[in-house]
């Protein structure tokens, strides 16, 4: 299939755990901060259908730092995103304790702030009333939840779609909301399920921005699931890879390339070296040769000399 | 979109001098799809590429059935117009056309024939029977002309009495007004319905919220709703009376056990991401359904409320035939008795536009009520 690789930048002997001076003095002053999110030897196991169980996490250890920014990824199937249900409290634990700052998770809660993948904005509320929702909910009077949400709304630059409906938005603006909603009720920690895949790629690097201009600003110490490397590498403080059947850790990486972050980085050593790892540990090259297409699959229905490739 | 280009490529082998359809007919359907690709759709390369060209767009021939596609508001007028006219014409056909149908001739003339009298119904055969032994004694054959049997008046005579028994008074004593005991069966079906919703709405929303409680109503529920409400009739005049108590009764019956199971569906097909997305953000029990569950699901409620609002239109002429007649049925079993059946006609029609007119108005109103709702009709 890739008897030739078109471009080849000169891989220079960059180890994706080298880590510059300010990067490792930002590590140094992350990891001195206090734990905001603990997870404990936990397990999940779900009861197949026909009897048995199938392991969908096991064993998984974590810790967080406040204001980290984590992204967690893995091969489809790795249970990613039962593991973030689980922190958030949508689902239990077979085995093993979640702590947010100290206090064990028994249930969903506004210390922890949720974005789904899919548009879960309430389609019946204002766009200012969705994300009064959460303070109202938690005992602010309407009027005072109104004025803080209107403040949130200023936050991500959407004071002016105040009155509008959900369905009136963009799929970027969608989301803005759905943060500023999670980000309202002032959880100690974010989780965000594939919160941007459904966006095309342009709304996606938008968003992306806005999210870390967001976290750069306010207390916050945000999970990211994705299956996008590129996002995990240009987003994170750390990685957290896991592995398939069952689900484990199979490494958690910190990410070399320094702040503040841009596009640009792409190509620089640490980001592609960092890359380089997360393929590795995502798709195995025994895997490859299984997916990619072999000529003699298909059969032939053109008449010869009829090439176009 | 694309099949009359590939079949044309692809159905022949690859082989050489096969049955090819030579080059042009290859190339004519992707000329066409390169000039204009939203047109290609329904000529496939069977039609030829050249007539395709040449064609205006709006005339191509269509297939009859396929993906649908949105017909133009004329179009859309024009066709519900017909789907009325249709049967009004047959109607009108068969009343007015003498050759069609009219099994019956009535009498103008009786002649000498003892038994006939001008205005009666006569079999066909029974009329040539008697105008045959008529002629063969030489006595005065009776005179008819060809009739519809008295339960089928013609279209003119219902709108006659339509019009008359709406406004009109009765001519019998003991008949009531048509509009009058409209009213009453209006009334009839919405107390049924008040009441029933009372309890069965937010049954309906508990029990598709609560897996417990479904559990412990649901089964008994299923169980009852296959017993035909007017079973209960007898019953309910025992425990009721004979007037209006027993009638509304049927309606709730018949309305109340459909609603919770329609109701607790629709409850339960809420977008789960949504009721996650509240219970992150701290909404819990009665609030979470105040909040979130009810008015996610307030489109779809008022949906069902509509077509339950039919069905208990259905059990009105039963309810109503229960203790003592009363409402439209009554008015519709008299003039039957009668043989008033044009008025009978007037009848069932007003019942189906009074039927008709809620519906559409109550659509109206939830177009304004939820314009979130893009799946309202």
């Amino acid at each position: 299939m890739n008897p030739v690789s078109p471009v080849v930048l000169p891989l220079e002997a960059c180890d994706y755990r080298t880590q510059c001076e300010p990067v490792r003095a930002r590590f140094d002053k992350l990891k001195s901060r206090e734990v905001a999110l603990r997870v404990d030897k936990l397990t999940k196991t779900f009861a197949k259908p026909g009897g048995g169980t199938t392991v969908a996490l096991k064993d998984i250890d974590l810790v967080t730092h406040r204001r980290e920014f984590l992204c967690v990824v893995g091969p489809s199937g790795c249970g990613k995103s039962t593991f973030v249900r689980i922190l958030a409290g949508l689902e239990t634990s077979t085995s093993g304790v979640v702590s947010v700052e100290g206090v064990p998770v028994s249930g969903p809660g506004a210390d922890r702030g949720m974005v789904f993948q899919g548009y879960t904005l309430f389609p019946w509320l204002s766009v200012l009333r969705n994300v009064a929702f959460g303070l109202e909910e938690n005992g602010t009077p309407r009027r005072e939840a109104e004025r803080e949400a209107r403040q949130w709304l200023a936050l991500i630059g959407l004071e002016a779609f105040a009155d509008s409906y959900p369905h009136q938005l963009s799929g970027g603006m969608k989301q803005r909301v759905a943060i500023a909603r999670a980000l309202a009720t002032r959880p100690r920690i974010l989780l965000m399920d594939e919160p941007f895949s459904a966006l095309d790629t342009q709304s996606r690097a938008r968003m992306q921005a806005y999210l870390i201009e967001i976290w750069k600003k306010i207390d916050i110490t945000i999970v990211f699931i994705t299956h996008d490397l590129d996002e995990a590498v240009h987003l994170a403080d750390r990685i957290l890879v896991l592995s398939a059947h069952p689900g484990e850790v199979a490494e958690l990486i910190e990410v070399p390339v320094p702040r503040p972050r841009s596009h640009n980085q792409a190509l620089t050593p640490e980001f592609r070296a960092t890359r380089a790892r997360l393929d590795a540990l995502i798709h195995p090259p025994k895997d490859e040769a299984e997916e990619s297409v072999a000529p003699d699959v298909v059969t032939r229905m053109t008449s010869a000399g009829d090439e176009v490739e | 979109m694309r099949h009359g280009v590939e079949r044309a490529s692809l159905l022949p082998p690859a082989g050489e001098g096969g049955p090819r359809s030579g080059s042009d007919e290859g190339s004519a359907p992707s000329g066409e799809t390169a000039t204009s690709p939203a047109h290609s759709v329904g000529t496939l390369a069977r039609e030829g590429g050249k007539d395709a060209l040449d064609v205006p767009p709006s005339k191509r021939r269509r297939s009859w059935i396929g993906v649908a596609r949105p017909l133009s508001p004329r179009r859309r007028t024009v066709l519900a117009i017909l789907s009325f006219l249709i049967p009004l014409l047959t109607w009108a056909a068969v009343s007015y056309v003498p050759f069609l149908w009219h099994p019956l001739v009535e009498v103008t003339d009786p002649g000498d024939i003892a038994w006939m009298e001008p205005g009666m119904r006569v079999p066909k055969a029974a009329f040539a029977d008697e105008v045959a032994t008529a002629k063969a004694a030489g006595t005065a054959e009776p005179a008819g002309k060809p009739a519809n049997p008295v339960y089928l008046p013609a279209p003119h005579e219902v709108a006659t009495a339509f019009w008359t028994s709406l406004t009109a008074q009765p001519t019998q004593r003991d008949a009531i007004r048509l509009p009058l005991s409209l009213w009453h069966s209006i009334q009839i079906i919405f107390w049924g319905f008040v009441l029933s919703s009372i309890v069965g709405v937010p049954l309906g929303i508990l029990c598709g919220a609560q897996p417990t409680l479904a559990r412990v109503t649901e089964p008994v529920i299923e169980f009852v709703r296959y017993m035909p409400a007017p079973a209960f009739g007898a019953l309910m005049v025992a425990i009721l009376g004979i007037y209006d108590g027993p009638k509304i009764a049927i309606i709730v019956i018949g309305t109340f056990f459909q609603q919770v199971l329609v109701i607790a569906n629709t409850t339960r097909r809420i977008e789960p991401l949504l009721i996650e997305a509240a219970l992150t953000l701290g909404a819990r029990n009665l609030r979470l359904i105040r909040r979130v569950i009810v008015p996610a699901m307030l489109p779809q409620l008022y949906r069902d409320q509509r077509i339950l609002l039919g069905w208990a239109w259905t059990y009105l002429i039963v309810a109503e035939l229960i203790g003592t007649s009363s409402g439209i049925t009554f008015f519709i079993t008299q003039q039957a008795r009668y043989q008033h059946f044009d008025n009978v006609y007037a009848a069932i029609l007003i019942i189906g536009l009074v039927g008709s007119a809620t519906d559409l108005a109550l659509a109206w109103l939830g177009r304004r009520l939820f314009p979130y709702d893009r799946s309202e009709a």
